[in-house]
């Protein structure tokens, strides 16, 4: 993404935001609520259009009437804040709409996969459970499985932790450190600090729509070039 | 849970009832509200057999050899029974109700669209709407039902006054039960649209398998009332001279100077729509439990 601007009205939630994913990177978005975060990753699978600049995937500008956005969000997954599981369908259900909607991929083989996806996260035996029934911590799983089962090139997350009571917190974040791990790219606004710290190949801090600092865990954290910055993580700590 | 009273108060406070409402509390709640059943009914049944023209009234309104008369009807003296009448209220309305949905389903898709090509599709049913709510439904059958006839077109100014009859059912209500479809899908949180699209899913599915789904369950109540209120209407089809149940009692009332048919068919209309508002209740109290579970 390249000089991205997005304009609510007057207010102008992104000036002119740049940054650069490899692949196999996690690089987190730090930031006070309204910094643009979240904006910025909706900007990136084109939830939001923008006002100015570039959002590249695999080199293709994708800031482009010709482009179909539903196309490319089938590379990108996106986890939110307030999980938003289909309320409707049962846990595999949920895990199977896009595979089989979007991709038109076949229901066994998709099925099957997702149960060992499931599996993986320790609710295989919750398959058929509506959302309601399940913990905010396991449906916030669930929801990122959700995402996975697309075989995403590229993960965004928002915030996924927020919502969530204390004690809940961890489960979410050891699921995301595994698939940190296993070299899925992603792209993660937190407030997870030591998360950030533990997983971030680079560390973003935005502050007003305006990207501040970037750099490594290492040298953000501990050695913070700027004012703001330094002030936004003693607030945190 | 216990809490001392405050040191400093003086006086212990009274947590007692006032007297007077504490007369209908148990035992004595069972007995007040027998006794004020029985006062209403027979105050009901008073009024029917004391009134001056009770007799009278009893003998038009609930002549058992008239009620039964007007059920099987008398063809040699060209009395329709009411007992066709009937089917032709109940397949009137149950085929009202299927293109209803339809129509409601793709009028609301219209409005709430933003695809430039359904630009048009968006004022009409706006219009639509606007115009639908406002006409009053023996206007719209009385235009269709003596309108469509006059234009002289092939097939569709050669039906009967009851099919005019589901035409106009259907567009009146079709611009109702638009709206509640309408207030249905904004009443799903805006989230699931952005799960359903960030999973690549196109408008239409997300539309099909995500927000419509949703959208349906949470105005089955208020869809029902409509539904209850369309067969009703069907009665007003009979301006049109469909012979309905409606039709078929004034026909005997006119014959025989005797108003039981009229009765007759009020009992039909009540027997039609009480299991509709009963079901409607069950579904109430249902999603009612299920959400206070959830708090």
């Amino acid at each position: 993404m390249e000089g991205v601007v997005k304009r609510f009205g007057e207010h102008d939630v992104l000036q002119g935001v740049s940054i650069q994913l490899h692949r196999h990177e996690v690089v987190c978005l730090i930031g006070a609520s309204g910094s643009g975060k979240s904006t910025l990753l909706r900007c990136a699978n084109l939830l939001e259009t923008i006002d100015a600049g570039h959002v590249r995937l695999f080199g293709q500008e994708l800031v482009d009437p010709r482009i179909d956005p539903d196309l490319v969000r089938r590379h990108i997954g996106m986890v939110f804040q307030s999980f938003n599981l289909f309320p409707h369908l049962d846990v595999l259900e949920n895990i199977l709409l896009g595979p089989v909607r979007a991709l038109k991929r076949s229901r066994e083989e998709v099925e099957s996969e997702a149960l060992a996806l499931l599996e993986r996260i320790g609710l295989k035996d919750r398959a058929h459970d509506f959302p309601d029934r399940l913990s905010g911590g396991q449906q916030q799983r669930v929801a990122i499985v959700r995402s996975l089962a697309m075989r995403p090139s590229l993960l965004l997350l928002d915030e996924v932790t927020s919502a969530l009571d204390p004690t809940l917190v961890g489960e979410v974040l050891d699921l995301l450190r595994d698939l940190a791990h296993q070299g899925t790219t992603m792209l993660i606004a937190t407030h997870e600090m030591n998360f950030a710290r533990d997983v971030a190949h680079q560390v973003v801090y935005l502050d007003a729509g305006v990207l501040v600092e970037q750099g490594t865990p290492a040298a953000l954290f501990t050695n913070p070039q700027h004012e703001s910055t330094r002030n936004f993580l003693q607030r945190v700590r | 849970m216990s809490v001392d009273a405050d040191v400093e108060s003086t006086e212990t406070p009274n947590f007692f009832a006032p007297r007077h409402r504490r007369l209908f509390v148990g035992r004595r709640g069972v007995a007040a509200s027998t006794i004020s059943s029985v006062l209403l009914v027979t105050a009901l049944a008073l009024l029917l057999f004391v009134a001056p023209g009770g007799a009278v009234f009893r003998y038009t309104f609930f002549s058992g050899h008239d009620l039964w008369l007007a059920w099987v009807g008398d063809p040699s003296k060209g009395l329709s029974a009411l007992r066709d009448g009937i089917v032709t209220n109940i397949w009137m309305f149950l085929l009202s109700e299927v293109l209803v949905l339809f129509f409601g389903l793709m009028i609301a898709w219209c409005r709430i669209s933003q695809s430039p090509v359904l630009f048009p599709f968006r004022v009409l049913a706006t219009a639509y709407t606007d115009v639908m709510r406002g006409v009053p439904l023996i206007l719209t059958m009385l235009l269709v039902g003596f309108g469509l006839p006059q234009l002289d077109l092939p097939v569709i100014s050669n039906q009967s006054a009851a099919v005019y009859g589901v035409i106009s059912l259907t567009m009146c209500y079709s611009a109702y039960v638009a709206e509640v479809i309408r207030a249905g899908i904004y009443s799903v949180p805006h989230g699931q649209l952005l799960a359903a699209r960030s999973l690549g899913l196109t408008q239409v599915s997300t539309m099909r398998r995500v927000i419509l789904p949703q959208a349906i369950r949470n105005v089955i109540p208020p869809l029902l009332n409509d539904f209850i209120s369309l067969q009703k209407d069907t009665a007003i089809v009979s301006v049109l001279g469909a012979i309905e149940v409606v039709r078929a009692a004034e026909i005997y009332s006119a014959t025989n100077f005797n108003e039981s048919g009229l009765t007759l068919a009020a009992i039909f209309f009540i027997v039609l729509t009480i299991p509709m508002t009963r079901f409607t209740d069950r579904l109430i109290a249902k999603d009612r439990a299920k959400r206070l579970a959830h708090e």
